[in-house]
């Protein structure tokens, strides 16, 4: 298990540089540059631009500039948030991003799994259906709505919350953010848990369970749910890098300083150095979570085994 | 309406700090609508949400009263001399940065080379431009001590020679890049001086938090020598990129003001919250660019005449922005200082009639059913720009036009369409300062805001000629003209003038609609304060 997690490890190694590599150069393929805007400069000025961030040079010494500084540790400063270091602006946001994407992924399972597993047993009941019907109201209705009615409702109208703000995490302001991030999540997990439950209940080893004179309750507990957490399980993987790397729509709907506004507008505002940051952070975040889940799944699954 | 930092806890804990803490702190919560680029002055990228946080900390020669007028800041006074080429600023005694250092000339001197190093690679100093040498300075020809500034006795006063009398110079200096910089900070801590730690500011407030991409928080600044008339005791920027939300945390009691709020809204606002809704006009114009280049269809005067004809830009303003925006006729927008407010000809009245006149001029330009004329309009990608393209498509539409709409986003736009490679594009002016000359530049010949490559000899000029003159009265004439040049060309169309829109707290005062819309809290009071 141990140089099967080291031999992953090392792999992920030249993915990560494929990463970065391909990210590099798509990034400087894409027009427009971190200095075009509305007002077009005077060419001393841009020039002066594209000396201080070292943008005059041939595009291979920038990528060689760029690497060289990154196996440092040195992922350079913003070009737009200039009194931040692209790794103070990560360092300072993936905590708050972590918190409410954390918080959130808990909140979803806590709900999600017992739905789907409620679903799963009352199978085309009433129950099923609105449990279902409500999951799919949850999975169409998007987060950018959710969010302002909950903003409206619980900050506005009935003001028991406040409405938007981080104040430092303070429990009141995690409130609203942590229900509109995981309310799609939610959904997704019953379903999915609902699906999962029904194919393994139907299985041989089920009959076969309930034919050794198992009580109902034995056999779901001891031999279901296990088994039926596996789609879980890696669906989890990938959702949690994604969710905890934030949510550039919660986060502007409720002004959370988390990272997730870094993908979409260190992108738009061509902040090169930012947008690499945030690609090789959220690379490696998902190799190592795609290493988790791969871990667990030995856990939950006795024939999945990682022997040499 | 929340006046008390303190109220974003809840009841309890309100409850048990007001027990605690006797005398609450008056602070002002303003949503901003992004992040500040910097505390460095030179490295700010532009925005007006990053000026409402500078003009708050720092405070330059000059300073604005709550009317948006220049009134005397860390200069008392000046003399002009008689060529209008030097000015020499008379610094206040009593002018300290937070760490109690006096602000001196030196520090003027050492801002403005610092802003004009090529090496800070600032995106604005050519707004400084007109202290001599300073293009030499920036383009790197120069020294840094060629600039034309020098600190007299002993840092009291300040020399500042000009390439050219330049009569809007005092309003040029209320613009942050024009602010001092703390020299000593600065030769202490290197780049590390903008740190929360580290900074110091001369203004009303000086920070003291940044949560980077929520919220900044400033303090007022005890060593400011106008600090027994600041209200506050602190302000919070947050940063509000998602508008509706802010008008959610505006209603919730979370912010005092919130700034630019979405004109879509303008109506309910109005109609819901109309003491704390504010419009009014702004520095601003938004226009269609006009491509002249050699083999474009608006090369031909005839057809720019005639898409400025059917223009209906009282249908723009009141129906499809739905009064958030004035109708425009011109480039210079009204407010503007020492300018009386131009008209291009024949663009308002009897529409039936400027229908009939617009499709003799396609008619003649040759174009017909056969031949239909083109247009390739773009828009930089926004709610706002698409419901007017789609508006002035339509009402091109009578005069056979058929329009091919292109939406990109910002900075793709904007560089194709310096490029060239479209018939009308979106584009908008915001004032710098208040003077006619920063929009007449929009088209003067070479000029890279010159997106359409307007070329006029007779306006360029007009320009120059204005550039030398003193006299307010003969440079306010000589601009006009050259306006008048332009319009007479119909070298654009112009379309909307831009207009403030703010959320105020009816329970505050000293906070003042103004056109270019700047708001320092250093006058702002709580009804009840004291």
């Amino acid at each position: 298990m141990l140089s099967y997690t080291l031999k992953r490890l090392l792999t992920a190694i030249p993915t990560l540089l494929i990463v970065i590599t391909i990210s590099f150069f798509l990034m400087r393929v894409a027009p427009g540059g971190p200095f075009d805007g509305e007002r077009q400069l005077p060419p001393e000025i841009e020039a002066n631009l594209k000396a201080a961030y070292h943008l005059d040079e041939p595009l291979p010494q920038q990528y060689l500039r760029y690497m060289g500084n990154l196996l440092q540790g040195d992922f350079g400063p913003s070009f737009k948030y200039k009194d931040f270091s692209v790794t103070e602006l990560i360092a300072q946001g993936f905590p708050v991003s972590l918190e409410i994407g954390g918080l959130a992924i808990l909140l979803a399972l806590l709900i999600g799994l017992p739905l789907g597993i409620i679903a799963a047993l009352r199978r085309n009941t009433m129950i099923d259906y609105t449990v279902m019907g409500t999951a799919l109201a949850g999975i169409a209705v998007p987060n950018f709505v959710i969010a302002p009615i909950l903003a409206l409702v619980f900050g506005v109208l009935l003001a028991w919350l406040p409405a938007g703000g981080w104040n430092g995490g303070a429990l009141p302001n995690l409130v609203l953010p942590v229900i509109a991030l995981s309310i799609q999540q939610i959904a997704y997990i019953a379903r999915m848990m609902r699906a999962s439950m029904i194919e393994v209940l139907g299985s041989h080893y089920i009959r076969t369970a309930r034919a050794k004179g198992l009580s109902e309750r034995q056999v779901i507990w001891r031999h279901a749910i296990r088994p039926a957490l596996l789609p879980v399980t890696s669906y989890l993987g990938p959702a949690i890098a994604g969710i905890i790397t934030g949510s550039v729509v919660i986060e502007q709907i409720f002004g959370i300083p988390g990272i997730g506004r870094y993908f979409v507008q260190a992108a738009l505002n061509r902040d090169y150095t930012l947008v690499m940051g945030t690609v090789v952070f959220y690379g490696a975040l998902i190799v190592l979570m795609n290493l988790l889940v791969d871990l667990l799944y030995s856990a939950l699954d006795p024939q999945i085994r990682y022997d040499d | 309406m929340l006046r008390h930092s303190h109220t974003l806890l809840g009841a309890m804990a309100l409850s048990s700090l007001a027990l605690a803490a006797p005398a609450q702190a008056d602070t002002l919560n303003i949503g901003v609508m992004g992040e500040l680029a910097s505390f460095d002055t030179s490295q700010v990228s532009g925005g007006v949400w990053e000026s409402q946080v500078l003009m708050d900390v720092y405070e330059g020669l000059v300073k604005k009263n709550p009317e948006g007028e220049a009134i005397p800041g860390m200069a008392t006074d000046w003399d002009i001399s008689e060529d209008g080429q030097t000015y020499t600023f008379h610094l206040r005694d009593d002018a300290k940065w937070s760490d109690g250092e006096p602000v001196t000339a030196e520090d003027f001197v050492f801002g403005w080379q610092h802003l004009l190093d090529p090496a800070s690679a600032s995106k604005y100093a050519y707004l400084l431009y007109p202290i001599q040498n300073a293009e030499a300075v920036n383009s790197g020809e120069k020294p840094l001590d060629a600039l034309g500034v020098e600190s007299l006795d002993d840092g009291k006063t300040l020399k500042v020679t000009l390439n050219a009398p330049t009569p809007y110079f005092p309003q040029l200096l209320t613009h942050y890049t024009a602010y001092p910089l703390p020299k000593h900070a600065v030769e202490e801590y290197g780049k590390q001086w903008v740190k929360m730690d580290n900074i110091v500011t001369n203004g009303a407030f000086t920070p003291t938090e940044w949560v980077s991409q929520s919220r900044i928080s400033v303090a007022k600044n005890p060593e400011y020598y106008d600090a027994d008339d600041v209200s506050l005791d602190g302000v919070n920027y947050f940063n509000t990129e998602d508008r509706n939300a802010g008008i959610s945390r505006f209603r919730a009691g979370e912010l005092d003001v919130l700034r630019e709020y979405p004109s879509s809204r303008y109506q309910w606002l109005k109609d819901n919250l109309p003491e704390a809704t504010h419009l009014s006009p702004m520095l601003g114009s938004y226009y269609y660019v006009l491509n002249t280049r050699d083999g474009r269809p608006t090369a031909d005067k005839r057809v720019r005449k005639a898409l400025n004809l059917v223009a209906r830009r009282k249908v723009l303003s009141e129906q499809i922005m739905a009064g958030s925006f004035k109708d425009a006729y011109s480039l210079v927008p009204p407010g503007t200082s020492h300018y009386d407010v131009q008209h291009m000809d024949g663009v308002e009245g009897d529409y039936a009639k400027r229908l009939a006149k617009a499709k003799q001029l396609i008619k003649e330009a040759g174009y017909g059913p056969d031949h239909p004329l083109q247009l390739k309009l773009r828009y930089n990608t926004s709610d706002e720009h698409k419901k007017i393209a789609i508006a002035m498509a339509a009402m091109w539409k009578p005069l056979g036009v058929e329009v091919e709409m292109t939406n990109a986003e910002a900075t793709v736009h904007y560089q194709t369409i310096q490029e060239g490679d479209f018939d009308v594009a979106r584009a908008g002016w915001i004032a710098d300062y208040n003077d006619a000359e920063n929009f007449l530049t929009l088209l003067r010949g070479g000029v890279g805001n010159n997106y359409g490559d307007y070329d006029n000899a007779e306006y360029d000029t007009l320009l120059d000629q204005a550039a030398s003159t003193q006299d307010l009265d003969k440079r306010e004439a000589l601009l006009e003209k050259a306006e008048n040049t332009a319009l007479d060309d119909y070298a654009l169309v112009p379309l909307l003038y831009y207009v403030t829109r703010n959320l105020v707290n009816p329970e505050i005062t000293g906070w003042q609609d103004n056109a270019e819309d700047d708001h320092p809290s250093r006058w702002v009071k709580f009804h009840d304060g004291d």
